[in-house]
């Protein structure tokens, strides 16, 4: 493998129905700073529907210039045309190195990617950076249900591959004057060679919860005692009512039935990184905190003074759910006027 | 219908405990048992087979010789045969090495059984958390993949998965063999019975070591030195943050000294 011939720094911008995820923006955020400790140019590859305005728009978040394949075969997701259109593109331009949003077509993608380029793959990274002594990637990422936080490197293989979880990074800001080119690859997959047909699509509106978009998430775990405190009335509810924020929860309250998984929060729920994360009532597993590692400013309500939420809380009150949180909202409230 | 289960024994990761002063994983006493996503897709399996006469189910692991407990506790929930790919030159293997060495595996023993139509494998392991496994031997066999599937039926000869979106579901369409990952699903794995136990004890557990496959494998794509990616280090996550923290017997006052907290960080 000729290492001089690979060269760059590109990140996956993933879409649907030509609408991009966040997370292909907001990994513009660390992709700008390794490409600039790098001294390389920060690329958006771009796959879908018809999507060079979103190659436009990332560009606007930060990468130099964008590369984009696009047709219809590309406007929903398939592991079959998605792989065929990046490897091509991939054998063609050669980057160094490649970040990939975690979300589930991000992690069906990757690892197919990997396998057919013959190079190694860092899963669900959290923290990105950039050897200095060999210029090689390294991938932070937790292992062991976030016991244990590993730096992986890719030594010896190009492109350097890693999927980066929604959430951990903040989209950077979006410059409209900033220009690149953009460059389209034609590149087509037949019918045929979709091997994985999509028979029915369905929406439930109703369990759409945007936590990793979300500015202030309020969570609820075992302490907020039962499914009420999620509902009109309940503290967890309220709080979030009050504060513009969207619900989420802890596994306890999920496993429990008192609420939905699309809410959990969590290393088998969703990573998320608001401005104020609200705990009330999680003593906060290491696998909660793992979810929230990406918050700015966190606020725990429990009644166990020595519950380790604490230790990643910015503010902690040490109290009953049920009683704190009637006289916290009604103390927002009487400040507000 | 022939179908085969991909299962990791792991440690039960949710009772790992952290040195508090070494800040070093504690890992004598946790319980190795069988990894949950697994137990997940071997149950989708047990359902095909349960609506499919004459299906067997083959489970198939690597690891060392202790994991021989999580595929006979397998075999008592619906496994058929079982299969332990071991030996020292696989240790060390990440995930494109493992996931090369079980397609090298999954070829070995079809050259003998049979081709498998389906083959299964949990959406991760919870030890490692990276889901790379599934795909990457679907990509060395050559297969199309549904990942994150939570149901999986045969319909007029082809198979029909269930697979999260960000809006809700898809139901997907592959004709087989194809690699399905499944995520946690709305039913719970069966449970074995004392006699599905006991005739589990009895079953023989194939070995396939290195020697077995040397024919059809490189051995400079396995083990530590055959993997593309290095653990540079490992460290435990410290958070160093200075909680303010409020014990008051007061809730009223608790609240309002909070919130005077979140105002002087402009946080609110």
């Amino acid at each position: 493998m000729a290492f001089e011939e690979y060269k760059n720094l590109w990140v996956f911008v993933e879409t649907e129905e030509n609408v991009a995820k966040p997370v292909g923006f907001e990994l513009m955020n660390p992709g700008r700073r390794l490409a600039d400790k790098l001294g390389c140019k920060l690329v958006a590859a771009v796959v879908g529907g018809s999507v060079q305005d979103v190659a436009k728009t990332a560009i606007q978040y930060g990468a130099d210039e964008a590369i984009v394949v696009e047709g219809d075969e590309y406007y929903q997701y398939s592991t079959d045309a998605y792989g065929k259109a990046m490897s091509t593109i991939i054998n063609k331009y050669k980057p160094s190195a490649m970040l990939i949003g975690a979300t589930n077509n991000g992690r069906d993608l990757g690892p197919r990617l990997a396998c057919e380029l013959n190079t190694g793959l860092t899963a669900d990274c959290t923290g990105l950076d950039v050897e200095d002594e060999t210029g090689n990637m390294i991938w932070t990422r937790p292992a062991f249900g976030g016991n244990l936080m590993a730096m992986i490197l890719c030594p010896d293989n190009r492109p350097q591959l890693g999927t980066v979880r929604p959430g951990v990074f903040k989209k950077p800001a979006l410059d409209e004057t900033r220009e690149g080119a953009i460059t389209v690859e034609d590149v087509h997959v037949a019918p045929e060679e979709i091997r994985v047909k999509i028979v029915e699509r369905v929406e439930e509106i109703a369990e759409l919860v945007d936590l990793q978009g979300a500015d202030i998430i309020v969570s609820g775990g075992r302490g907020v005692g039962g499914p009420e405190a999620f509902a009109a009335g309940g503290e967890v509810y309220e709080l979030a009512q009050l504060l513009g924020a969207t619900i989420g929860a802890s596994r306890a309250a999920v496993d429990a039935g008192w609420i939905a998984h699309a809410h959990q929060v969590g290393q088998t729920g969703k990573t998320v990184g608001p401005k104020l994360y609200v705990a009330l009532g999680i003593s906060g597993a290491i696998q909660h905190l793992a979810g929230i590692s990406g918050a700015d400013y966190v606020v725990a309500v429990n009644k166990d003074t020595d519950a380790p939420i604490f230790s990643r809380a910015n503010v902690g009150i040490v109290g009953d759910v049920h009683k704190v949180v009637p006289e916290l909202i009604a103390a927002i409230k009487k400040q507000r006027g | 219908m022939r179908i085969l289960v991909c299962v990791k024994q792991v440690p039960d990761t949710t009772e790992i405990k952290i040195d508090p002063v070494k800040h070093t994983l504690i890992r004598e006493g946790v319980p190795a048992i069988v990894n949950t996503f697994d137990a997940y897709a071997l149950e989708v399996a047990a359902r095909i087979k349960d609506a499919t006469p004459d299906t067997t189910i083959t489970l198939l692991c690597m690891g060392p010789e202790q994991a021989k407990a999580a595929l006979t506790e397998c075999l008592a929930v619906g496994g058929d045969t079982a299969y332990l790919v071991t030996d020292r030159k696989f240790g060390g293997s990440d995930t494109l090495a493992t996931s090369y060495i079980l397609a090298t595996a999954i070829k070995k023993i079809e050259e003998t059984e049979g081709k498998f139509d389906i083959i299964f494998a949990g959406k991760q392991a919870i030890d490692g958390d990276t889901g790379q496994v599934g795909p990457e031997i679907a990509c060395h066999l050559g297969y199309p993949q549904i990942t994150y599937a939570s149901e999986a039926n045969v319909v007029d000869g082809k198979l029909q998965c269930k697979r999260e979106s960000d809006k809700g579901y898809d139901i997907l369409e592959v004709a087989m063999p194809a690699v399905i990952t499944v995520v946690k699903t709305d039913f719970e794995p069966r449970y074995p019975t004392l006699k599905s136990k006991m005739a589990a004890k009895k079953k023989p557990i194939g070995i396939i070591t290195f020697a077995d496959v040397e024919s059809i494998i490189d051995a400079a794509r396995i083990g530590l030195s055959g993997s593309p990616t290095k653990v540079k280090k490992t460290f435990t996550p410290v958070r160093e943050i200075n909680c303010v923290k409020i014990e008051e017997e007061d809730p009223a006052v608790a609240a309002q000294k909070a919130l005077d907290q979140l105002n002087a960080d402009k946080v609110l």
